[in-house]
């Protein structure tokens, strides 16, 4: 299936990405052709299977096992979670003013 | 002796015996990097100093005959998706440039534990999302065979530095085939274990119903004593399973008369090299005189396996890295405008081409209109892709192929053409869709002298089986010991 530029323009927007021309060229064709092989899947007959969301323990003894206490643990400390922060104030990460 | 000519196994063993010492193994990786690393470009940046200080209290514990395990004193090096306290993490990634983690993975910390000394930080395609290691934002590695190639990827750093022996150990991460694949290219041994076996908190998430951490290695031993360190609950991974790690070090002198392997015939069709698959037959070959007996099987929906990840990998990824909006950490862009505005510049000027193609392509899978089509079918021919290796495994013990279909590639030869850079993870990416172990092996070389891999898939929390298969195969050939001749030290 061929996807064009507008529809590319589209997803980019859902995906906050603001490409160039250019690459919005390029994306259309380079995932119109990796859509194309991916029709493949239409040719398997998936009639009354399950969708697999993730291959994770089956053993449901197991699952249980896995749960926790549910106890509160230490968070990273303040200043630490801030200090990759592109911009930020003391005690709070800053960006652009949404509301006037 | 010069300790980086040993094997990880081997050096763990000289350590024990007091043959060397922790701080002249550093000494030798350290001047193996100097000497070669320029060329390979496998390391983006090193922690002599933590080293340093790890290798001296390794030696002060060994004199003391108190050593934390078998890993104490060993020199390993951290695929760049690691998060490691105070240290610079990028994940290959312009966006991450200069951002130090404020917590280490729980990977790190078992490493830590055991004793290793944790020497520097690897190169990789940008977010794990490559085969060649080309999509890293900090230059590209070089195969270590012959310097034009690629090492594979997107865990290629990891693979060339064990390749040139400029550690004995590193870890990757594998998604589609990411430590298996470049394993295979450059002639060392890899393992994707088990999905839930090793705990992903503090690794930079890709897909996170594929992603699983694993070793490097020269041999299958010194894999599996890396695996044992890091294997196990952590309870800051939901999946991470609660069962018990068995010890791997000791499956590599289990007896494999009498194992049964599976070899599909939907693996070794069209695309594959005739030299890779003469020497994947003569790996086969070398399993039946070890008492082995190889089965024909069919994995009738494993032909789908590339169509399939590249919905649902890049589904979960648009999703993940969704975190890099130019608030919390990593770059802004300086033209910002609206919030809006803001997010959509920094993430077109931190992320490469390859991840703004997956993005997009997840993005598009799960928008309106297109979810039922390709989302969802992907994860029902996912499921199908399962049910055939569960059922091959009611008949065989663990299954055959080839790693990859073709040796090293060059570098630049499938840059610009996704889809073929996709198609080399053909017999790789079936194990993370169906959540299975995979390890990676030397099975030869080509006439031109570039090493070949294949590839044993097993049982769910089944890695025993194929560290003994794969380690009672090593012992019936030198491959592992051949090292590539680089640049005079």
């Amino acid at each position: 299936m061929a996807i064009d530029r507008a529809q590319v323009r589209h997803v980019a927007h859902l995906a906050r990405l603001s490409l160039s021309a250019a690459e919005e060229e390029k994306f259309a064709i380079q995932l119109s052709q990796v859509l194309g092989y991916i029709e493949k899947l239409n040719a398997v007959d998936v009639t009354g299977i399950e969708p697999l969301a993730f291959a994770g323990d089956q053993d449901p003894s197991q699952a249980k096992a896995a749960l926790r206490d549910d106890r509160a643990l230490p968070g990273l400390p303040r200043e630490e979670a801030l200090s990759g922060a592109p911009q930020r104030d003391a005690q709070a990460f800053l960006v652009p003013r949404i509301i006037e | 002796m010069d300790p980086s000519s040993l094997s990880l196994g081997a050096l763990s063993d000289a350590l024990a015996r007091g043959e060397t010492s922790a701080s002249s193994a550093l000494d030798a990786s350290l001047s193996r990097i100097r000497a070669h690393d320029g060329e390979v470009k496998a390391f983006l940046r090193l922690d002599e100093a933590g080293a340093r200080k790890a290798a001296l209290g390794a030696d002060e514990r060994r004199s003391r005959k108190a050593p934390l395990s078998p890993l104490d004193g060993v020199p390993v090096g951290l695929k760049d998706i690691f998060c490691q306290r105070g240290i610079e993490t990028t994940c290959g990634s312009k966006i991450l440039s200069g951002w130090k983690a404020p917590y280490s993975a729980t990977v790190v910390e078992r490493l830590e534990r055991a004793g290793a000394v944790l020497v520097g930080k690897l190169n990789m395609d940008e977010f794990a999302m490559g085969s060649s290691t080309e999509n890293s934002a900090f230059g590209t590695t070089h195969n270590p065979w012959d310097l034009t190639r690629t090492p594979g990827g997107s865990s290629g750093g990891s693979a060339a530095a064990v390749a040139a022996r400029l550690v004995p150990g590193t870890l990757g991460t594998d998604t589609g085939g990411s430590i298996r694949q470049p394993a295979s290219l450059v002639g060392c041994v890899g393992m994707k274990p088990t999905y839930g076996r090793v705990s992903r908190f503090g690794v930079i998430a890709f897909a996170s119903s594929l992603d699983q951490v694993g070793p490097f290695a020269q041999d299958v031993r010194g894999c599996a004593m890396l695996l044992s360190a890091i294997s196990g609950r952590d309870e800051r991974d939901q999946t991470s399973s609660a069962r018990a790690v068995p010890d791997f070090t000791s499956s590599c002198a289990r007896d494999v008369r009498g194992l049964r392997i599976g070899v599909p015939q939907e693996f070794f069709g069209e695309g594959l090299d005739p030299e890779v698959e003469k020497a994947v037959r003569a790996t086969m070959a070398r399993f039946e005189s070890l008492g082995c007996t190889m089965k024909p099987i069919s994995l009738p929906t494993a032909p789908h396996a590339i169509a399939t990840y590249y919905i649902v990998a890049t589904a979960e990824a648009s999703s993940n890295l969704a975190r890099y909006d130019g608030v919390r950490f990593g770059h802004r862009t300086k033209d910002v405008g609206s919030l809006v505005e803001m997010y959509g510049k920094t993430r077109d000027e931190g992320f490469g081409a390859e991840v703004k193609r997956r993005i997009m392509l997840g993005t598009y899978a799960l928008s309106a209109g297109y979810y039922d089509a390709y989302y969802i079918r992907a994860q029902k021919v996912r499921a199908l892709i399962q049910r055939d290796f569960l059922r091959a495994f009611a008949e065989v013990d663990a299954v055959i192929s080839p790693t990859s279909p073709t040796a090293a590639f060059k570098l630049g030869e499938k840059l610009d053409d996704p889809l073929a850079m996709y198609l080399n993870d053909i017999y790789t990416v079936p194990a993370n869709l169906a959540g299975l172990p995979g390890l990676s092996a030397p099975a030869g070389f080509t006439s031109s002298g570039l090493p070949i891999g294949y590839q044993l898939v097993g049982r769910p929390w089944d890695e025993e089986t194929l560290f003994a298969l794969a380690a009672a195969h090593e012992r019936t050939t030198d491959f592992h010991t051949r090292a590539p001749a680089l640049g005079k030290a």
